[in-house]
């Protein structure tokens, strides 16, 4: 018999093995068809120092999918939602356009889709999940910098990340309780 | 000799030699006699410019949002820049009938009619925006509460569903303030005009008025009950409009500060529109003895006071800015004084703060002309400080990663120019087919209308 109590998806975001191939990000594209010109996920890339000292950092970004999240209460209509496992959702058959919700976002997760009319963003694949696989772009990551799990289930790899390392969330001082966390 | 403590006389407000008569004939000419030839010529330019704005309102429709400069991240620009800016100018009107009216303050009789009028254009200029922004705008109605079957209600945590409430609840007060305060007049227009169907129309509109002891009784029961109704809805409507930004986790826009600094935003734009609108108004109709000087200096007069509260607002968000220390913060705040957009910061401040200390001067005050630029000067300050709350706290946000320039497009300027032609066309509509000032409530200014002691 399945397991069928709410999950509390997260993911764990190791940037120290990240090489910037930008694997996620076009995996993502292919398989939510996100329009031309925008990106769901994306990898930033810092550089520090000066010659010979420097370094690069790699930095993967997307919906922070926060517990309390600002995109969610501003909405209108209702269309942005947080579904029974914790995913923020927008259902586009009530989004009317209005991007509140990109304004109110502090992590810029949110892009508009000029050909619907409506605001899109990422879903940690929630289609993928509900047929039992994970987000593309975990499984597309050659060096596996995202690790995607149930943060209910002290089993899952990334409960046991989050017990094992120092992690930082985003905008912590926002209150919007993010649940991508980084490996520091 | 003369006592040096005594109060100094202040000017009438109504020039002396007037009888009920002659008030009546004044105003009402305007509406009944020939239409002036610069009226068809002003009416014309602005008529244009409302085929702009729908031409430009087709194409927007036609090709979705895209056409204005919007983008990531800066989701809003010149359309919710425009629609506060309205929505302030807005606020006037409510403020001189009901606010003014509740506390007997006798000036308001002249400039209350197209103030309200104003005010009524300004609302309707304002909302077309927040639906021409949406990227579905045929679904609007979806921010009403209405039984639908396909599950669709208003989320109520949503400022913008707050924004739906009270600027509707805005409009529905100040039209019917402004309705019955014209009831006596449009009896007047009923009982002097000879065009047959103008008699007409106007008897429809007059509702049977007679102008008995029971008409004036209820009349003033229900004015007196619309402007208390009005009164709130002065403080509420723009502290609402606030909340659209203030509600944000964003720099620049989360700040408990807001409600009032927009309040007193509006309320100093409001009147910078009644000064632009009244002083060539009174020169066109021969009005200055119904627009007197007191009345253009009291308007500099509440000018300055909100422009001082507006001044202090621009002050304490770089004061707490540099108190608070918050990083976030302190970047905003240099970013605006010395980012990409320093110049219509600076400008907002030049046109906000430094061109207004000259209404301290009593000659400045006194100057219709110089009131009318310092209006003008005013007016676009105000725009350009929604400009730069809502685009330069937008364009540099959390994320370096994300930060983008913002620039209007053509279609912005023509969406813009055409409310500007649509706010026009009614306000040349009204001042030709309706007394622009209350006929009945300057009778009551006139000393043979004074049945109460003058306050000592």
């Amino acid at each position: 018999m399945s397991d069928e109590r709410p999950r509390r998806y997260a993911m764990v975001i190791d940037g120290r093995a990240c090489l910037n191939c930008k694997a996620c990000v076009v995996a993502c594209k292919a398989e939510n068809d996100v329009p031309l010109g925008h990106n769901r996920i994306w990898v930033n890339q810092t550089e520090k120092g000066s010659f010979p000292f420097v370094s690069v950092q790699m930095d993967p970004g997307q919906c922070m999918q926060c517990d309390n999240p600002p995109c969610v209460r501003v909405c209108p209509t209702g269309a942005s939602y947080i579904d029974a496992d914790g995913i923020i959702l927008v259902n586009p058959a009530k989004c009317i356009g209005c991007r509140y919700c990109i304004e109110a976002c502090p992590y810029a997760a949110r892009y508009f889709d000029e050909e619907s009319g409506t605001v899109d963003k990422c879903t940690f694949c929630r289609h993928r999940i509900d047929a039992g696989q994970e987000p593309a772009c975990v499984v597309t990551c050659p060096t596996k910098v995202r690790v995607f799990g149930d943060l209910d289930d002290p089993d899952s790899e990334a409960s046991k990340l989050l017990a094992r390392n120092r992690v930082e969330v985003r905008k912590e001082e926002a209150g919007t309780e993010p649940k991508i966390f980084y490996l520091s | 000799m003369t006592d040096p403590h005594a109060t100094p006389e202040r000017p009438a407000l109504i020039s002396p030699g007037y009888t009920s008569g002659t008030v009546t004939d004044k105003i009402s000419e305007v509406v009944l006699k020939k239409t002036p030839r610069w009226w068809y010529a002003g009416f014309a330019v602005a008529f244009l410019l409302v085929m702009m704005l729908l031409y430009a309102i087709a194409y927007l429709f036609a090709k979705g949002v895209g056409i204005w400069g919007v983008n990531i991240p800066v989701g809003w620009g010149w359309d919710i820049t425009n629609f506060v800016w309205w929505i302030g100018i807005g606020h006037a009107g409510t403020l001189i009938s009901a606010i003014l009216l509740l506390l007997r303050q006798h000036w308001r009789n002249s400039i209350n009619r197209f103030a309200e009028a104003m005010t009524l254009f300004a609302v309707g200029c304002a909302g077309l925006y927040p639906l021409l922004h949406l990227g579905r705008p045929w679904v609007f109605y979806w921010l009403f509460p209405y039984p639908s079957t396909m599950g669709v209600w208003p989320q109520f945590r949503s400022p913008l569903v707050w924004d739906v409430f009270a600027v509707s609840t805005y409009a529905t007060i100040s039209f019917l303030f402004w309705f019955v305060g014209l009831i006596p007049d449009l009896a007047t227009l009923r009982d002097r005009t000879k065009n047959p169907a103008a008699r007409i129309i106007y008897g429809m509109l007059a509702m049977g008025w007679r102008g008995s002891a029971r008409h004036w009784h209820n009349y003033d029961s229900a004015y007196l009950m619309l402007a208390g109704l009005a009164t709130p809805l002065v403080v509420s409507v723009h502290s609402v409009v606030s909340f659209d930004f203030a509600s944000g986790v964003l720099p620049g826009w989360h700040s408990t500060v807001f409600p009032p600094y927009f309040v007193a935003g509006a309320i100093y734009s409001g009147f910078a529109m009644v000064l632009t609108l009244a002083i060539p108004l009174r020169a066109l109709f021969g009005l200055q003895d119904f627009i007197t000087a007191r009345h253009l200096q009291n308007m500099a007069k509440v000018m300055l006071a909100t422009g001082l509260i507006v001044a202090y607002g621009y002050m304490i968000e770089f004061f707490l800015a540099w108190y608070g220390d918050d990083p976030y913060e302190v970047y905003m705040v240099a970013n605006r004084a010395l980012g990409p957009y320093a110049f219509q910061f600076w400008a907002l401040i030049a046109c906000n703060i430094l061109a207004p200390q000259f209404l301290w001067i009593k000659r400045a005050r006194s100057s219709p002309a110089f009131l009318f630029v310092i209006a003008i000067i005013v007016n676009i300050g105000m725009w350009l400080e929604r400009f730069v709350i809502i685009v330069t706290s937008l364009h540099r946000d959390f994320l370096p990663s994300s930060w983008g320039m913002y620039h209007g497009t053509i279609w912005d300027v023509a969406t813009f120019v055409g409310t500007l032609g649509l706010f026009a066309a009614l306000m040349f509509l009204f001042i030709r087919f309706l007394p622009m000032i209350s006929i009945f409530e300057m009778r009551t200014m006139l000393p043979e209308a004074k049945v109460e002691e003058e306050p000592k």
